[in-house]
């Protein structure tokens, strides 16, 4: 059928437009020319010139220590906060609290950005790995939020009921019935979190003292210097351990059997 | 149990209170004043000059396009991928999403050396005889990254609508003598608008605020209101007047939101939003 392989060929076409640019940062990683005019030779230089750049070094262990501290606190703090939303009464009160928790999902990241450097430069707090540990926290708890409290809100009171009936305490009640029921909440938002903090551009540029940069600065200040094959090869680096990172998550159930829920 | 009140949301309303509420209210009175701190409009009537109403008019102009260009190639795309069997589905979504989770700025610089003077794209059209093409620093180049940038997020909440579309109905249209034609214009496009909504949301949006895309393609310093805001509280230094802008932005931003939302009332972050 001719509309069978149009649809074919529009997908592939999609595909195409969206891997090319990853690709062709991929191939040119590994040529010796700084330029993608002109094809050298098969190199591995841009590899060795990125490993041995101490900024770059210094710019992903900043960008790591930032998303794993940031996403657990954000997680520990939203999941508790949740707790707390949840058994607040209807009101004005917790419509109040759910408007401004969602704010800074709903704002550009460039207004919460600049808002935040406006806090820090009103009350003298001098930029560095403290501010942008407080930015990263501040944009990422509303989404911690937003993923616990649907999961709490789906928890039968009967349980913990139940639970409380058959002599636990309230403190036992949470660890042992509470928490295993809203824990995917819990590790979708934690997932969120760190994601976001990992990927994050905007909040940092404008957070982040000159001594401690991030990775997405490093590769914004150096695509502003000019092309360099160097963020090619980091390009690369990074892709391959996306790729491998999803596939070990996602690989089992993708490959080996069809969902069976199919409403999902 | 009976809900009781506990005290678990408090420290989260201080500091919701410090980080979210205070932070506007600055950018606020900061919009109001001038360096001396006397009270001002001057901030809100300079946004009326001609130089930045081309600016906004510019920015909402190609974040227009982009959207608009992302929902007419994503709409097929989701609609082919829901046809497919689950497996392959799975596999084709998972495919549209490792692009994402590569870092937003390595996906633009990309394009500049693909569409740059000595990139790909003009090595292949200068080989074959033709003279090269400057798209690099132009308001295409910045469309073609805001739509290579947001294509998935037009794609994604309209594939989970159309998904969850009941078989059923449509079954149903089809023995009532409906043709494939008559299904999607009564049945399938219809039931797909929350979908589409939320992701005319999600790319308009970020398309609108960006100041990334614009300054590693476009080059210029005073493309879009991103830019304008990055530059103001960066190099130019006036906050004053960079709060005015963002304040516009935030007004821009919620209002489109308002009236988008009223067409997604039962889920507002439904549709894959999230992810």
């Amino acid at each position: 059928m001719v509309s069978k392989h149009l649809k074919r060929l529009y997908l592939a076409l999609t595909y195409i437009f969206l891997y090319a640019p990853i690709m062709f940062l991929i191939i040119f990683s590994f040529n010796s020319e700084k330029f993608s005019s002109k094809w050298g030779y098969f190199s591995l230089k841009w590899y060795s010139t990125l490993l041995s750049d101490d900024r770059i070094l210094t710019a992903l262990y900043y960008t790591v220590l930032v998303a794993i501290i940031s996403s657990i606190i954000s997680t520990i703090f939203g999941t508790i906060t949740a707790i707390g939303i949840d058994k607040m009464k209807k009101g004005i009160g917790k419509k109040t609290i759910l408007s401004v928790n969602n704010l800074p999902v709903l704002n550009p990241d460039i207004v919460t950005a600049v808002s935040l450097m406006t806090l820090f430069i009103f009350f003298k707090v001098p930029f560095g790995l403290i501010t942008l540990i407080i930015a990263h926290v501040a944009f990422s708890v509303p989404y911690v939020i937003l993923s616990v409290l649907p999961k709490l809100k789906q928890l039968p009171t009967d349980i913990v009921k139940a639970s409380l009936d058959l002599g636990a305490t309230p403190s036992y009640t949470m660890r042992k019935v509470i928490l295993p029921q809203i824990k995917p909440g819990i590790m979708a938002g934690f997932l969120f979190a760190f994601t976001m903090s990992i990927d994050d551009f905007v909040i940092s540029f404008f957070n982040t003292g000159s001594n401690v940069t991030n990775l997405s600065i490093e590769i914004y200040s150096m695509a502003r210097r000019g092309i360099s094959p160097e963020i090619n090869a980091l390009s690369t680096l990074m892709f391959i351990t996306i790729l491998i990172l999803l596939f070990l998550a996602n690989g089992k159930d993708l490959f080996k059997k069809e969902r069976k829920n199919e409403n999902y | 149990m009976k809900k009781k009140g506990t005290i678990a949301h408090y420290p989260y309303i201080i500091w919701s209170i410090l980080f979210i509420v205070v932070p506007i209210f600055l950018v606020l009175y900061f919009s109001i004043i001038d360096s001396n701190g006397n009270l001002t409009a001057s901030n809100y009537t300079k946004l009326f000059n001609s130089l930045y109403m081309l600016v906004f008019l510019n920015s909402i102009k190609l974040a227009l396009i982009s959207t608009a260009i992302c929902l007419i190639l994503g709409y097929p795309v989701a609609y082919i991928i829901s046809k497919s069997r689950s497996k392959t589905r799975n596999i084709l979504m998972l495919f549209l999403v490792i692009p994402m989770w590569m870092n937003f700025l390595l996906r633009t610089y990309a394009w500049m050396s693909i569409l740059g003077k000595n990139g790909i794209i003009n090595t292949i059209i200068t080989t074959l005889g033709f003279p090269a093409v400057d798209i690099m620093y132009t308001d295409a180049a910045v469309i073609l990254g805001m739509i290579y940038n947001f294509l998935p997020f037009m794609i994604i909440p309209i594939y989970t609508v159309l998904i969850k579309i009941d078989k059923d109905v449509i079954k149903a249209a089809g023995d009532l003598g409906a043709n494939k034609l008559t299904v999607f214009k009564r049945i399938i496009l219809p039931l797909s608008i929350p979908g589409v909504m939320s992701g005319i949301t999600m790319v308009f949006m970020p398309a609108v605020s960006t100041f990334v895309i614009s300054q590693l393609l476009g080059g210029g310093q005073f493309m879009l209101i991103g830019n304008l805001i990055e530059s103001e509280f960066t190099t130019v230094g006036d906050w004053y007047f960079g709060s005015a802008l963002s304040i516009l932005m935030m007004i821009i931003i919620l209002l489109s939101m308002a009236v988008l939302t009223r067409f997604d009332k039962d889920d507002v972050k439904g549709g894959g939003r999230l992810w």
